[in-house]
Order: C-alpha cells, then sequence, then structure tokens
C-alpha cells in the first residue's frame, strides 16, 4: 500500500475529530456535527466544483460522523464520483465509504458496479485489490450478481498477480458464502484446485480456505485437492525453517497454511492411495515429531504456532481413525500436555483426549492418563478445564476403571463449581448405572450421590435408583437398610427422604427383624422428616405410612393417630387432605385382605432406556450430543437395566419408547388405594410417567374419568344419523332381539345370534304403510375410523328386494365377522320412495364388542391373580355414574349375563358385587376381560370397574356398559 | 420514604451521596450512572428503574439531582423535594453548579439532614432553615455557640412549633410588600391559526418585609368568589364582573395558606414568612390572552429550494411593549444554504442548531412583523421526508396572559400598631412564552 504522504494528512478532518473530542456534552457535540454537516452540505451544493482533496475530506467527514452514530443522507455522489478518480487514497476513500455507507437497494448500486467494473479490468494491481475488496465488504447479492462470473476468471488467468489472485480467492469465498446458488465453479474446478500448486504461498493460503468451503459443499468435484493437499502439507513440513523466508513465523514453516491443510484434509475420509496415504502418515509423523524436539525459541508465538499445527493434525488422526500407532502416539502427545504450564493447552488437550477415548485404538492409551485428569479436576484453578476434565474421565470411564472414577467424581462434587454440578451429578448417576458390578455399590453411589448434592439430583435420578430396586429382588433388603441408615443423619436431602419413604413403604418389612430398625422406628425416623418437606414428597410419605399399615400391622395405631391430627386431615392443601382423609379411611374400614391387595407390593417396572441419559444430552445441547451418541455405540455388556437390550439403534429405541405412551406410571398404586370415591387424580399425573419422556398426557387421560369420556370419538357425522341412534344402540347392548326402529312409515325388527367372532343378524323391515315403497335400498357401511386403517369388522349383506309392498315385511341377513376390537358401530343407510318423495335413514346397528364375548368361569382365586395382572393402568377403566335404571338385583344379573360374561358368584368378598369374566373373540386375537361392578344402594351410585388385557377394549366396555344401569 | 440521594455532576461523577435507608446499596449510584447518565440512549423519562430500584432525576444546568427509593413512593411527592431542595440549594448558594456544589458540600450535606430524615420530607422552608443553619462557616458557629438559651428555646419553639415559617419578633421600620405575578404561556396552533391546545401556568411570588406576626389576605379576580360576591348585584354587573374573572383549574398554595378557609369560602388568608416565597401556582386553560400571533407561510420550489415566510402580529394594548422576541424557523436536514430577509430586529441561519433565529429586542402591541427566508436544499437519495417541526417563539410580556388581576392584598397586625394603609405594596405581571408552537 502506498504511504500516505504529507500532503493527504487532511488536517480539516482532523481538526473536526478533536472538536468532538473536546465537547463537554453529548448536546454540544450534536451541535458541532450539525455545523460540519451543514457546511459539508453547502460545499457539496454543485454552484463550484470541488478538488479530489476536498471531496476526500469531506467524505471522509462524513464517514466518521456516520460512525458516531448519525445518519447521513448524502454524499453517496460524491464518493461515487472519487471512485472514478485515479489516486489512490482518494479511491480508497470512496470505496471505504462505499462498503460502509450504501446499502444494496440503493439507486447508486449500477454506478458503483461500473466503476468497480472499470477498475477490475484496469491494469492497476492495486485499483483491482480495491474493487475486490469492495466486493468483499459489500457482499450483497446484486455485487455477487454482476461479478460471480468475473472473479474466477481474474482467479486463475495466468498474468494476475499474485496478490491480486489472493483478494480474488476471498472474495469469491465471500460471494460463495452470501449466495451459493450464483457462484457456479464448474469450468474453473480443477484450475482453482492446481491453485494449491501455485508458488506464491500466499495464494495457496487464500485459495485454500476457498477450496475448504467448496470442498464441504460438493465434495467429490474437489476430490483431487487431496493429492495436491497431501503433497503440499508434505513439502511444507519437510522443509527447514528457513526455506520459507516471508512464510516461516517464529520459526515454525507456513503455520496458517499448515493448519488449513490439514483442515481440508479432514473433509475427505483417509486417501485410498497407498502412496499418498503413506505420505500423510509421514507427515503426520513428522509433526508429532517434531512436537518432541525441543523449541527454538521461547517466544510463546512459536509453540502456539507448532501447538497449532500439531493440534489440527490430532484432529486429523481422529478424523481417520484408522492407524492405531499414530492415535496412541497422538494420545501419548497430548498426555505430556495435561501437565503444561499453559491453561490453554491443557484444556484443548483434555478436549482432545474426549474425542480419543471415543476411538477403540486409543481408548486404553487414554485411560492411562487417569491419574493426571483426576488430578486435573481437583486443582486446576480454570473452572472451564476442570469441566473438561470432567467429561473426559466420564468418556474414558469402562468396567474396569467404573468404581474409582465414580468415587472421583463423587468426591469432587463436594467442591465443584455450581454451575457444572447438576451435569455431574447426571453423569455419575449415568456411569453408576451403566458400569454397576453389584447392584449395593450402585445403590450406596446414588445414596451418596443425593446426600452431597442433593439439590442438583433431578427428578430423573431418584426415579431410576428406585426403579432398579423394585426390579431388583436381590437388592431391595440392602436398599432398605442403607437408606434407613442415611435418613438416619440429622438433616437430609429431601430426594433422599423420597427415596427413603418409597423404599422403606415398599421393602421396610426386610429390616423389620432388626430390633434397631423395627417397624415403629423405621416410622418415627420417616415422620421426623416429615414437616420439613414440601407438598409432593408429603403426599409420598403419607402414602408410604398407608403401605406401613399394611406391612405391619403393629404401627396401625400409631399410624392413624397421625393420619387423624389436624395438620393432616384438615392440611390446607388438598392433596394431602384428601390423602389422609382416604387412607384413615382405608385403614380403618378395610379388613387385612383387602388392604394386602390394594397395598400390594408394586410390580417391576418394564425395562426401558434410562431417561437420564436422555437429560444430559438434552443438557448439552445438539453441539455436544455426538460425543455421547459414540458412547452409546460402543456400549458394553455390563449394564443394568435399560441398555441391555439396546444395539447400534439405540436412538430409533429411544423413539418408540417416547412415542408410546408409558406403562405402569402410577409408583405407589394410589389408584388400587382408592376403593371409597374418585381416585386422587392430581396424584396420579403427578406421579405418573417417571421415565420415558412422553409426558404426563395419556396416563393422566387414563386415569382421569373425565379425560376419558372427552377422548371418546364423536360419532360420525352426525347430522345424517337420528338423534335417537345412540340410545337406540344403547338398548341393545344387553340384548339381542328386538325393534331396532319405528316411525309412521317403517318399522325395523332386529334378531342377531353370535358365536365366538361370528354373527349373523336379521333385520325384518316392515311397510307400515299401505302404499309401496319404491326403490328400496340398504347399504351398511362402517365408519371413518373402521374403514380408514384397519377393517375391524366385515359385514356382509344380502341385497334386498326393491319394492316393499304396503303392509308387507322383508328380510335381510348380515354376516358379520370382527377382524379386531372396534368401538364404532356400523351405520346402516336406507334409502326407499314413498309417494314420490325419497325418505333417507340412517340408523346405527346395534352390533358392539361386547357382542363378541365368550363368558368365561374362575374361581375367585384366578380371577384375583388375573385381576392384579391386568394392572397397568390404560388395561383398567373405571366409571363412577348414578343409576339410570332400578338397582333390583335381578334385573342386574340379567343385564349382565345379556352382556355375554359369566357371571362369577362367591367371587367377590362383598356379596353386593357383582363379578364377571369373559374373553372377547375376535379373529386376530383373544381379549381377556374382567368386570366389577359395585352398586352402591343408598346413593343411587354404581362404580364400574374393567380390566382388559387390550387397553382400548376396556375403555369402550366401559363406556357402553356405563348407560345399561 | 427516599432511600438516598445522589447529586452528579455532567459527566456522571458523585459529587453528593446521602443515603438515608439501608436498602440502597452503593451499587445504585454506579446504577444510575450507567444506566441513564451515560445510556447510550438519551433517557427521557424522569422516572427510572433499574432492578426493582426507582431513581427519580431532575436536572439543573449540567448538574443531576436523583433520589433513589426501593419502595413504592408517591413519585410526585419526591419530585417536589427535589425541586424543593434546588429552590433550597439556591436560596443558600446561588446557581447550582458543579463549582458552587463542591465549595458548599458541608452545606449541602448538613441541608440534606435536616430536610430529609430516614427519607422522610421535613421542613423545607429557606426562610426558617437559615435561621439555624447559617452560611457564615466558622463565623457562624460561633454565633451559634452564642445564642442565648432564650434563643435556643425560640428556634425550636419556631420550628416544631405551628407556624414553623415565621419567627416572632421580627421588625422592620418601613413595612413593604411585593408582588410578582409570573406567567408562562403554552400553545400550539395549526397552521390556520385553530388553538389545538393552550394554557397557562403561573406563579403568585411574594417577597414580604412586615413587622410582627401579621395577617395577611389576597384577593384575586377567581370567577367562583366574583360569582358568588356578584350574586346579589344586577344582571348587568354579574356581565361585567364575568368578563374580568378567570376561571382557575387548578392550583397549589405555600404551607403557610390557610387551607381550610380556602376550601370554605375561597378566601386565601395566611401568615407570611419573612423574605421571598411564593404563594400559590395555578394553570388556566380558558379564555387566554394569546400575545402573540404566528402565520407562516412555507412553499416548496421543487426539490432544491424552500421558500419560508413567517407574519407576527402582536395582540395585546399599543400601550404595552413586549420584549426579548425569539422566532426559530426550523430548516430540513438537507440544507445548504439560507438568505433572509426581515424587516424588524435580527435573523440568522445557525447551522448548528437547524433553524433560522429571529430576534427582536421590543415590540408594541397591535404591530405587525415579516421575514422571509429562501432555503436552498441539497437533493438526496433518501425519500424520507422532511417532518416540518413547529416554528417556535419566545417572548415577554407585562401583562398576565391568563388575565388574572390582583384584586387586593389585605395586612392586619393587631398588636402591632400598623394597619393595611402603612404597608407599602407593589405589584408586577410578567407573562412569559412556555412551549409557543405553531405548526408549519
Amino acid at each position: 500500500m502506498p504511504a500516505v504522504s504529507k500532503g493527504d494528512g487532511m488536517r480539516g478532518l482532523a481538526v473536526f475529530i478533536s472538536d468532538i473530542r473536546n465537547c463537554k456534552s453529548k448536546e454540544a457535540e450534536i451541535k458541532r456535527i450539525n455545523k460540519e454537516l451543514a457546511n459539508i452540505r453547502s460545499k457539496f451544493k454543485g454552484d463550484k466544483a470541488l478538488d479530489g482533496y476536498s471531496k476526500k475530506k469531506y467524505v471522509c467527514k462524513l464517514l466518521f460522523i456516520f460512525l458516531l452514530g448519525h445518519d447521513i443522507d448524502f454524499g453517496h455522489m460524491e464518493a461515487v464520483n472519487l471512485l472514478s478518480s485515479n489516486k489512490y487514497t482518494e479511491k480508497q476513500i470512496g470505496y471505504l465509504f462505499i462498503s460502509v455507507l450504501v446499502n444494496s437497494n440503493s439507486e447508486l448500486i449500477r454506478l458503483i458496479n461500473n466503476a468497480i467494473k472499470n477498475d477490475l479490468s484496469s491494469r492497476n494491481p492495486t485499483f483491482m485489490c480495491l474493487a475486490l475488496h469492495c466486493i468483499a465488504n459489500v457482499g450483497s447479492r446484486e455485487m455477487a450478481e454482476a461479478f460471480a462470473s468475473e472473479i474466477p476468471r481474474i482467479l486463475v488467468a495466468g498474468d494476475t498477480m499474485d496478490s491480486v489472485k489472493q483478494s480474488a480467492a476471498l472474495c469469491l469465498l465471500r460471494l460463495y458464502k452470501t449466495s451459493p446458488d450464483l457462484v457456479l465453479m464448474g469450468e474453473w474446478t480443477s484450475r482453482v484446485v492446481h491453485l494449491l500448486n501455485d508458488q506464491h504461498m500466499g495464494v495457496v493460503t487464500a485459495a485454500i480456505s476457498l477450496i475448504t468451503c467448496l470442498s464441504q459443499k460438493n465434495p467429490d468435484e474437489f476430490k483431487t485437492c487431496v493429492s495436491l493437499a497431501v503433497s503440499r502439507l508434505s513439502r511444507i513440513v519437510s522443509s527447514a525453517s528457513t526455506d520459507l523466508q516471508d512464510y516461516t513465523y517464529y520459526f515454525v514453516p507456513a503455520p496458517w497454511l499448515s493448519c488449513k491443510l490439514l483442515r481440508l484434509l479432514q473433509c475427505y475420509p483417509p486417501p485410498e492411495d497407498g502412496a499418498v496415504k503413506g505420505r500423510l502418515v509421514e507427515c503426520l509423523e513428522t509433526i508429532l515429531n517434531k512436537a518432541q524436539e525441543p523449541p527454538k525459541s521461547k517466544k510463546v508465538q512459536h509453540s502456539n504456532a507448532k501447538n497449532a499445527i500439531l493440534f489440527e493434525a490430532i484432529s486429523l488422526i481422529i478424523h481417520y481413525d484408522s492407524e492405531p500407532n499414530l492415535l496412541v502416539r497422538a494420545c501419548n502427545q497430548l498426555g505430556q500436555f495435561l501437565q503444561h504450564r499453559e491453561t490453554n493447552l491443557r484444556y484443548l488437550a483434555l478436549e482432545s483426549m474426549c474425542t480419543l477415548a471415543s476411538s477403540e485404538f486409543s481408548h486404553e492409551a487414554v485411560k492411562t492418563h487417569i491419574e493426571t485428569v483426576i488430578n486435573a479436576l481437583k486443582t486446576e484453578r480454570d473452572v472451564s478445564v476442570r469441566q473438561r476434565a470432567a467429561d473426559l474421565l466420564y468418556a474414558m470411564c469402562d468396567r474396569s476403571n467404573a468404581k474409582q472414577i465414580v468415587a472421583e467424581m463423587l468426591s469432587y462434587l463436594e467442591t465443584a463449581d455450581y454451575s457444572i454440578r447438576e451435569e455431574m451429578v447426571l453423569k455419575v448417576a449415568i456411569l453408576a448405572e451403566k458400569y454397576a458390578v453389584d447392584y449395593s455399590w450402585y445403590v450406596d453411589t446414588i445414596l451418596n450421590l443425593i446426600r452431597i448434592a442433593g439439590d442438583y439430583v433431578s427428578e430423573e435420578v431418584w426415579y431410576r435408583v428406585i426403579q432398579i430396586v423394585i426390579n431388583r429382588d436381590d437388592v431391595q433388603g440392602y436398599a432398605a437398610k442403607t437408606v434407613f441408615e442415611a435418613l438416619q443423619a440429622p438433616a437430609c436431602h429431601e430426594n433422599m427422604v423420597k427415596v427413603g419413604g418409597y423404599i422403606l413403604g415398599e421393602f421396610g418389612n426386610l429390616i423389620a427383624g432388626d430390633p434397631r430398625s423395627s417397624p415403629l422406628v423405621q416410622f418415627n425416623l420417616l415422620h421426623s422428616k416429615f414437616h420439613l418437606c414440601s407438598v409432593p414428597t408429603r403426599a409420598l410419605l403419607l402414602s408410604a405410612y398407608i403401605k406401613f399399615i399394611n406391612l405391619f400391622p403393629e404401627t396401625k395405631a400409631t399410624i392413624q393417630e397421625v393420619l387423624r391430627c389436624d395438620s393432616q386431615i384438615r392440611n390446607s392443601d388438598v392433596e394431602l387432605q384428601q390423602r389422609a382423609v382416604e387412607y384413615l379411611k382405608l385403614s380403618s374400614i378395610a379388613s387385612t385382605d383387602v388392604l394386602a391387595t390394594v397395598l400390594e407390593e408394586m410390580p417391576p417396572f418394564p425395562e426401558r432406556e434410562s431417561s437420564i441419559l436422555a437429560k444430559l444430552k438434552k443438557k448439552k445441547g445438539p453441539g455436544a450430543v455426538s460425543v455421547t451418541d459414540l458412547e452409546d455405540s460402543k456400549r458394553e455388556g455390563g449394564e443394568l437395566n435399560g441398555g441391555s437390550d439396546r444395539g447400534p439403534d439405540s436412538g430409533a429405541m429411544a423413539a418408540s419408547n417416547a412415542s408410546t405412551p408409558s406403562p405402569s406410571a402410577d409408583l405407589l398404586g394410589i389408584r388400587s388405594a382408592a376403593p371409597l370415591g374418585a381416585a386422587p387424580t392430581s396424584a396420579g399425573s403427578l406421579l405418573v410417567d417417571v421415565f420415558s419422556e412422553a409426558g404426563p398426557a395419556a396416563p393422566s387421560a387414563a386415569v382421569n374419568d373425565d379425560g376419558f369420556l372427552s377422548s371418546a370419538p364423536p360419532s360420525e357425522d352426525p347430522a345424517t344419523l337420528l338423534s335417537e341412534a345412540d340410545e337406540l344402540l344403547n338398548k341393545f347392548v344387553c340384548k339381542n332381539n328386538g325393534v331396532l326402529f319405528e316411525n309412521q312409515l317403517l318399522q325395523i325388527g332386529i334378531k342377531s345370534e353370535y358365536r365366538q367372532n361370528l354373527g349373523r343378524m336379521y333385520l325384518f323391515y316392515g311397510n307400515k304403510t299401505s302404499v309401496q315403497f319404491a326403490s328400496f335400498t340398504t347399504t351398511v357401511s362402517c365408519p371413518g375410523e373402521l374403514q380408514s386403517h384397519i377393517l375391524s369388522l366385515n359385514v356382509q349383506t344380502k341385497p334386498v328386494e326393491p319394492l316393499v309392498e304396503g303392509g308387507a315385511q322383508i328380510q335381510q341377513v348380515l354376516n358379520i365377522e370382527c377382524l379386531t376390537d372396534f368401538s364404532e358401530a356400523p351405520l346402516l343407510n336406507i334409502k326407499f320412495r314413498y309417494g314420490g318423495a325419497l325418505q333417507n335413514l340412517s340408523l346405527k346397528l346395534p352390533v358392539t364388542i361386547n357382542k363378541f364375548f365368550q363368558p368365561t368361569e374362575m374361581t375367585s382365586h384366578d380371577f384375583f391373580q388375573r385381576w392384579k395382572q391386568l394392572s397397568l393402568p390404560q388395561q383398567e377403566a373405571q366409571k363412577i355414574f348414578k343409576a339410570n335404571h332400578s338397582m333390583d338385583t335381578e334385573v342386574l344379573k340379567a343385564k349382565l349375563l345379556g352382556l355375554g360374561t359369566a357371571l362369577l358368584d362367591d367371587v367377590d368378598p362383598n356379596p353386593e358385587n357383582y363379578v364377571c369374566a369373559g374373553v372377547i373373540q375376535t379373529k386376530g386375537q383373544q381379549v381377556g376381560c374382567l368386570l366389577r361392578l359395585e352398586p352402591n344402594g343408598q346413593a343411587q351410585m354404581y362404580r364400574l370397574t374393567l380390566r382388559c388385557s387390550k387397553d382400548s377394549v376396556s375403555m369402550r366396555l366401559c363406556e357402553l356398559l356405563a348407560q345399561q344401569f | 420514604m427516599i432511600g438516598g440521594l445522589f447529586i452528579y455532576n455532567h459527566k456522571g461523577e458523585v459529587l453528593i451521596s446521602r443515603v438515608y435507608r439501608d436498602d440502597i446499596g452503593r451499587n445504585a449510584v454506579d446504577a444510575f450512572r450507567v444506566n441513564v447518565i451515560h445510556a447510550r440512549q438519551q433517557v427521557r423519562s424522569p422516572v427510572t428503574n433499574i432492578a426493582r430500584t426507582s431513581f427519580f432525576h431532575v436536572k439543573r444546568s449540567n448538574i443531576w439531582l436523583a433520589a433513589v427509593t426501593k419502595q413504592n413512593v408517591n413519585a410526585a411527592m419526591v419530585f417536589e423535594f427535589l425541586y424543593k431542595m434546588c429552590d433550597v440549594m439556591t436560596a443558600y448558594f446561588g446557581k447550582i453548579s458543579e463549582e458552587n456544589i463542591k465549595n458548599n458540600f458541608v452545606l449541602i450535606y448538613e441541608l440534606l439532614d435536616e430536610i430529609l430524615d430516614f427519607g422522610y420530607p421535613q421542613n423545607s422552608e429557606t426562610g426558617a432553615l437559615k435561621t439555624f443553619i447559617t452560611q457564615q462557616g466558622i463565623k457562624g458557629q460561633v454565633s451559634e455557640f452564642s445564642l442565648t438559651k432564650e434563643e435556643q428555646s425560640q428556634i425550636t419553639s419556631q420550628v416544631t412549633g405551628q407556624i414553623g415559617w415565621r419567627r416572632e419578633g421580627i421588625k422592620y421600620r418601613r413595612n413593604e410588600l411585593f408582588l410578582d405575578v409570573l406567567e408562562s404561556v403554552n400553545l400550539l396552533m395549526s397552521p390556520q391559526g385553530q388553538v389545538l391546545s393552550a394554557h397557562v401556568s403561573g406563579r403568585v411570588v411574594m417577597k414580604s418585609y412586615l413587622s410582627g406576626m401579621p395577617e395577611c389576605k389576597f384577593g384575586m379576580n377567581d370567577k367562583i368568589v366574583i360569582d358568588k360576591q356578584g350574586k346579589g348585584a344586577t344582571t348587568e354587573d354579574a356581565g361585567k364582573s364575568g368578563k374580568q374573572s378567570i376561571a382557575i383549574d387548578d392550583c397549589t398554595f405555600h404551607q403557610c395558606v390557610r387551607l381550610s378557609k380556602f376550601d370554605s369560602e375561597r378566601s386565601i388568608s395566611f401568615i407570611p414568612p419573612d423574605g421571598e416565597y411564593e404563594l400559590m401556582r395555578y394553570r388556566t386553560t380558558k379564555d387566554i390572552i394569546l400575545p402573540f400571533r404566528v402565520i407562516p407561510l412555507v412553499r416548496e420550489v421543487g426539490r432544491t429550494k424552500l421558500e419560508v415566510k413567517v407574519v407576527i402580529k402582536s395582540n395585546f394594548k399599543p400601550s404595552l411593549l413586549a420584549q426579548k422576541i425569539e422566532v426559530r424557523i426550523p430548516t430540513p436536514l438537507n440544507t445548504s444554504g439560507v438568505q433572509v430577509i426581515c424587516m424588524k430586529g435580527k435573523a440568522k441561519y445557525k447551522a448548528s442548531e437547524n433553524a433560522i433565529v429571529w430576534k427582536i429586542k421590543r415590540m408594541a402591541g397591535m404591530k405587525e412583523s415579516q421575514i422571509s427566508a429562501e432555503i436552498e436544499l441539497l437533493p438526496t437519495n433518501d425519500k424520507k421526508k422532511w417532518a416540518r417541526p413547529p416554528i417556535s417563539m419566545n417572548f415577554e410580556v407585562p401583562f398576565a396572559p391568563s388575565g388574572l388581576k390582583v384584586r387586593y392584598l389585605k395586612v392586619f397586625e393587631s398588636k402591632l400598631n400598623y394597619s393595611d394603609h402603612d404597608v407599602i405594596k407593589w405589584v408586577r405581571y410578567i407573562g412569559r412564552s412556555g412551549i409557543y408552537e405553531t405548526r408549519c
């Protein structure tokens, strides 16, 4: 760049700037600027021509004012005029003004483009550079449109100066980034790639940025660059520090270029050509060797440049992941950096090691540095480095060192920074679960975790430990004992109380033999924490108490006392109050048998993915997920839960997990514990779905009776249906024969019989008038839901006579086959002409799912065993409703028999209750159904509970039957 | 409940910092500086909320006064206090400037201790304050020590007594009384001469040099009072008096005025403080006499030229003289040159303010004057149209634009033997322009 001569100093500008800097207040500054703007305006008025110098000076002032934050709405023309000047400084100021101030939609853009075009075609390299810089700085679409075809030509032309080539390459890169569709390399590709062979290192450096960007978009076209890049790299690496003269930076030959070359190579897989590959490996080895050499300079720039190349080389090695030798060497090199003075180096080393740990070749090598890493975790002053150390520990953990690493992380957790605690907790929880060899260790670890960092233990972590304890018989006793001991600490975290309450409530009996942990002691211990806890925890503890009553009848009196006291039974929180009232009643009314059934031990949870992992992934954000993904895919066998059936398709698994509503949400069996009124629904949703991301929507709908009703599919196209259609349908739920429909014209009688999954229905159409019905047609259609996906009912009809004489009756036979369960009844559409008027009639055929019942006889014991097996919340449907008809025993019995099920006597302990069992036969499967109807004569209410092996069936049946009684 | 009070110079350096309550931390000082004084965009709201702390500020020349509180206080009370604080400081050391504040730094802390107690405003009457916070430095201190017990107890009883603003035993040879009616008239007028909004805010300022504890009664042509009096009179009388009476929209009084009496009889009676004070403030919006009418004429000739003609007409008695007249005609932002011709006064284009300023020293009533200007414009590539800000005006006239007249000011002093006739009374009216704008 030509030096600015003395005469170009622009004194006026300097004076103006110093004036502004001397302004005492903002107001004074604005006044000064206004004055200057007025002055410039009067100068630009155009009545006298300005020389280049003054024009440049005023444009400069305008630029300065603009940069101070004021709007400039004139002077653009003068700036454009400067572009055509032949003086470098004037042209430069003109371009500067334009790249800062001209917006793309300005009308001047044509003039500017013209000036740029002139400069580009001039032979003056400085002017060409200025023009290219301007294009790159503005970088607008218009610029790209105008010059995208021009610049590649300049870039590859033989006679272009090197400095112009550099600018052209970078300018093209910029245009490519803003509007990639306009920059078409096509014909230029190979010539651009060959710029890597250019004599001038600057050109190569500029070109490689462009090539890297282009090859990321279309790697195939630029494939040839790999061998060129390798040869270039090897030339640089093998050159002596003095060879490259201008491009040697503190004794390191061309560090920027080397880094860029290595980065370009990371866009491609390892070269297939053996020679090229050999050369590349040689280069990488040389780089690793050079790192071992004593530094040629003590300057920090020297080591920075050297390390930059080294780290880029290590990234490439990790990227290739195919050279065990190199990987191990890289790992050792990084190991040296772990103890380096430079904090940044330690950080980078830890970060790179994290990726190395995931490679099978270097995993062992990384493990050798465990002591150093642990030390770093403890002593490092910089929190970000500590975080990396924690990440690395997590990454290098496997079965052999899990105990050590988990212990170290736990001990570090006590002093860890608050910002990383939550993540650390999740990591410890995951490692403990993943590599646990025995469950007692796992339980110990998690309880320790809660003790140390209770606030950071998210719900998922303690849900998980409970899930595991419930599923493993062998650990339950130990867990109860440990929890009991942990709770004895004077101050324990609420999460600990939650775990304690749950586990003691379930398995307190396992340690009750010891007089030190007798039932009463356990209870008193839990209750001593009660008042310090939040409402959800208290609710959980209340459930634990009622479980205690079941486990240890001797505590009944004490617990009832507690439940009865005002702070429970009159608690202002409605949830707690309800639980207290219900549990108290339950404990005093129900017999021990009932209690034992209601408060039975929780069934094992179904195996599923640990949601902790998902949480960690979410926390780390999309950028960091890849590391954990790698982790997942190299998972080993020794996992406890959830992971055992997981292959590389764990992502898909997780997805399917998330979409299906989670089974067995209700941890404490709240629903079975509430026989006297509505189940505490909010509690259900509170505890619902502890592990999967599916969200409480589905299960809570299943719990909530109202949600149930609203989720019932609305009848199709209600306009065409007669309003009584549904009532008609209900009439036929429990009987097979009768009059389906009657009006002044027509009577339809019905007679049906069912066997297994088949049914036959006779329809009798009676003409009540004395006039003939013409073109009498009937069609049976299955409504939308049935048709759309799977045909669940196969209805075959025989056509009827088109004419029905007055007073006559015709018969139609329908053959029905049930393919799978359904909820919508098929529609019968009848059309006929009566006295010229077209009559159209739609009816629902009384085909309901219960018609396919096969009665099943079973004993009381069998019934309750089956009943318990069907304990998933979706499998159960329950409804409490007011009696619509008489509650006479015989009538009820007849109805229940008409339903198709077997009415079982002497099954329910309460003789008032009705219990039925049956199997619904469909073509595809058989659905076992158990029914329990509990009438309440005083309140004229019923409670109907259905449990079926298929959840949609229980819902539908419950809906149907609720209207029958 | 003001939590603290800070005074800053124009750079945001703290000159005075007095914290009254613990909930105001030290960082509050910086918060105000960073968020208001040094704010990127000028903060126009006088109340700023930063981190649940409210800052109420006023600016006097280059000095910022900020009251800080964490509570939900009455903002009007805080501003009233800040204005009072300014008045007190002006009364003690003249103009509020950085120099003066630095020189009187001890005095200001003393004042702040006295007029705010735990954040609650106390007596801020300058006259009363001056009896016990004296400005004479060491000399004052000596005199304070030399106060007799009697004098000290007198100060105490006065400050804590019923009439805190006046001490007993004042004696003047000549009983004199000065009364100024100061008004500022605000106007916004459409180019066609339609009044869009107009109001007058006025103050009655008194200077009293009266002996003893005189009882004063102030009367003016308040419409309510006149109507009440004119009830029995003939319709002709009522019509006549109705013309001369004014409707006061709202008014506030000095603490010495007996509000109960004003409420019941609408008479203003009081025992005046000694020296200068503001007796009342008021606002009127009806029947305002607009002293000047501005008739603008703006013509755009092509894209590069603008012709402006402005006529001003004075609209008051020819015998009266208006002073310090200044008309400010805004010019477009792309003005590149201005030629001005005016018959009277001087006119100049001030580039730094983007306006033509036309100054006339004096102008009698019922006169007319005119200015015409040619403004050359630079074509810009911005399509933005010039917003045409209104033409504003400044002036001073020797009458009250609201029409307020002082009817009487009676002085009764029963103990000392001087009567209303012996008091020399001076009355003066000054009307100034507030924001007096005409759209063009």
